[in-house]
């Protein structure tokens, strides 16, 4: 799995979760970058990727994640 | 109703799409009752509420939501609270969990400090409960406690009273208690949802830590849709009626090919005694209310030969309506629902052919169609589904399916009478109608949310709010008993009526409504006529009849008018308000039906 790969598959589950189909991610993007991102839909955020690349974030790389580009490099790490 | 909330779902599909979902729902049911629900949390209730709305939505509830701040809910429920009293909650879920036990045994507890604690805890809930009622006077639901998710004695803990499962145990059972001796209080049962889904997997402590979610997020659609079950249950939208197959569903095999005596039922083989207690599972529906009726291809002789076998479960009599045909199977369970003077959304279609199903689902608008798979697992996706949830059982569900036998028996009477005043003549029909008695609560306010077709203004009320107006003296209210030789059709209708003061005595018909069972058995006529006696006597010149139009209550459009009401004005919904001067001397409309004279008699007696 390439980088672009799962910036593709996460771009998807990003859309879905926040049924917004003009959202792109990149490296840099926070949760202050799309509105609807709270506290809250980041628990379905996180439920939805670890449905999508079919692993378990443990909770030390949950807390610490800062921006989607860290995201990403935790699904390379772990993802599938 | 939309597929993917149709039990077995994708959870975390569900989580994922809700905000799709919800858009779908709306799109889709415009005929929606509005509630008003308050989720008193002891844990985050975000996503449990969020998706409750998608699964009540799904019934036909739409809800509007006051949500507790985190771990309010004793602080909301037990001291006055500004918001929730002007939010005037429908329903008050309290969603409690195990997190919210702030104290437990410890080893070196006596008995007695143990019993303590555990009063403690107890008398916390119950405060909240009694309090709720008090001021609310609604629904409660309140969630009993999972089992804690480690032992520390291993599994003396389920035994020993300072273990935490044994300490939980005896917790659920007072709050059992206490929903046994309270109406209107209803238990959501975490523990077995829990059980059933995997606690090790329900009790993640990772969604605590992070979220303060005692139940983990993708287990939280099982929740709401728990929750859904209930309510939609206290609103009377209930399936009452099983629609089944018999090929292949009720038994292995094909009747008319392989013949009775060959088909797969009763003890002989594993096959033979999965579809056996596939029987006794319908059969013990029975018990509750639920009507069972058939829906076969077949040739009625083959069908009913499969019944006829001594070892099978069900008998040709369980049945309330048997359509044995080559019909398509649409036309059959609509004609069926006719009959039984039921909607077609009531039935619950079971059958092991996805292309049957296919036809239902597209063809009866709000059957359900479970999608079953194996034999050996049609009961789990049959129980799950909670088409059925009970929150009250009233006397009359446990005598339904003799009722619907007994209407068979009227209607074949019928048929040898040329007259019809003659038919019901023969009936012997006695009534009793008066205001409204306690021990007919439960049954009137199940009415009021069930009844749909003879129902002129579709009002629902819970059985506190129905209590309320019994005690009122501003209301004037009615229920009538229709009994006859065939037996008694218990409580059938009622009337609320309101007094109002304008220039003369005036009275508004809030709610009048019957069950369809007693059609045309005059019975309505009875109740006019004890109307007017008992608004006369309160000095009532004039009487208001209103009709509200739904997609279901179109049989009553013009009932008023029948009675002698004058129509005043006509809105551009449909809305209409009639009137009836009460003249002098009143005439009774109807001669088939004794009224109220078993307790005159009884009356004079004392």
């Amino acid at each position: 799995m390439t980088r672009e790969e799962v910036f593709e598959r996460l771009n998807k589950v990003f859309r879905e979760v926040f049924d917004d189909t003009e959202i792109v991610v990149g490296e840099k993007t926070t949760s202050n970058d799309i509105e609807d991102w709270d506290s809250f839909e980041h628990i379905n955020l996180v439920v939805a990727v670890e449905e999508e690349f079919s692993f378990k974030i443990p909770m030390g790389r949950v807390v610490t994640m800062e921006n989607v580009g860290e995201m990403v490099d935790i699904i390379l790490e772990l993802g599938k | 109703m939309i597929e993917e909330l149709q039990y077995p779902f994708d959870p975390k599909y569900i989580i994922s799409k809700k905000k799709s979902i919800k858009k779908k729902l709306l799109s889709q049911n415009p005929n929606t009752i509005e509630k008003k629900i308050a989720i008193l949390g002891g844990e985050t209730t975000q996503n449990i509420k969020l998706i409750l709305e998608l699964f009540l939505l799904n019934y036909g509830i739409s809800p509007i939501f006051y949500e507790s701040e985190y771990n309010q809910w004793f602080e909301d429920g037990m001291f006055p609270n500004e918001e929730l009293v002007s939010f005037e909650p429908d329903i008050i879920y309290i969603c409690t969990c195990i997190r919210n036990i702030t104290e437990f045994p410890t080893i070196s507890d006596d008995m007695e400090a143990v019993n303590g604690k555990r009063n403690q805890v107890y008398s916390k809930f119950e405060g909240v409960w009694e309090n709720l009622r008090n001021t609310y006077q609604c629904p409660i639901i309140q969630n009993n406690f999972e089992y804690p998710f480690y032992r520390l004695m291993g599994n003396k803990d389920a035994s020993d009273c300072h273990g935490r499962v044994n300490f939980v145990t005896m917790l659920n059972c007072m709050f059992y208690q206490y929903a046994q001796n309270h109406d209107n209080f209803y238990i959501c049962d975490v523990n077995y949802l829990s059980a059933s889904y995997g606690l090790e997997k329900w009790s993640d402590p990772y969604y605590w830590h992070m979220y303060k979610y005692a139940v983990a997020v993708p287990a939280i659609p099982y929740l709401s849709f728990n929750v859904a079950n209930i309510m939609k249950s206290i609103y009377g939208k209930n399936k009452k009626a099983f629609n089944l197959d018999l090929d292949n569903t009720l038994w292995g095999g094909i009747v008319g090919d392989d013949g009775a005596d060959n088909i797969e039922i009763g003890q002989e083989t594993p096959l033979a005694q999965t579809y056996s207690e596939f029987q006794e599972y319908l059969k013990l529906h029975k018990q509750l209310g639920v009507l069972l009726t058939i829906n076969s291809k077949n040739e009625e002789d083959n069908a009913l030969s499969g019944l006829a076998r001594p070892d099978s479960v069900l008998h040709k009599e369980d049945f309330v309506n048997i359509k044995a045909n080559w019909n398509p199977k649409s036309h059959n369970l609509l004609e069926t629902a006719q009959e039984m003077m039921l909607l077609p959304e009531s039935f619950v279609f079971v059958d092991d052919n996805p292309a049957e199903r296919a036809i239902i689902a597209g063809q009866v608008e709000g059957a359900a169609v479970p999608e079953i798979e194996e034999v050996e697992h049609y009961i789990q996706c049959i129980d799950k589904s909670g088409f059925f949830e009970v929150t009250v059982l009233s006397e009359d569900d446990l005598k339904r399916t003799e009722m619907y036998q007994k209407n068979a028996q009227r209607t074949q009477l019928q048929a040898s009478f040329a007259d019809y005043e003659d038919y019901l003549q023969s009936l012997e029909m006695k009534g009793e109608i008066r205001e409204f008695a306690s021990v007919y609560m439960s049954r009137i306010a199940q009415l009021t949310n069930k009844s749909n077709q003879f129902n002129l203004t579709t009002r629902r009320y819970t059985q506190a709010e129905i209590e309320e107006i019994a005690k009122n003296r501003d209301y004037l209210t009615l229920y009538g008993k229709l009994s006859d030789k065939f037996g008694d059709n218990g409580v059938v209708s009622v009337v609320i009526g309101k007094l109002a003061e304008n220039h003369h005595k005036e009275l508004h018909i809030k709610l009048w409504l019957m069950s369809c069972r007693v059609l045309k058995r005059d019975m309505e006529l009875a109740m006019m006529d004890e109307l007017i006696e008992r608004a006369k006597a309160a000095s009532v010149q004039k009487v208001y009849g209103y009709y509200y139009p739904t997609a279901k209550n179109v049989m009553v459009k013009d009932f008023y008018a029948l009675l002698g009401f004058t129509k005043l004005s006509e809105d551009e919904k449909g809305n209409i308000t009639w009137l009836f001067e009460i003249p002098d001397t009143y005439e009774k409309k109807q001669h088939v039906i004794k009224v109220n004279t078993n307790n005159e008699y009884k009356e004079m007696e004392i």
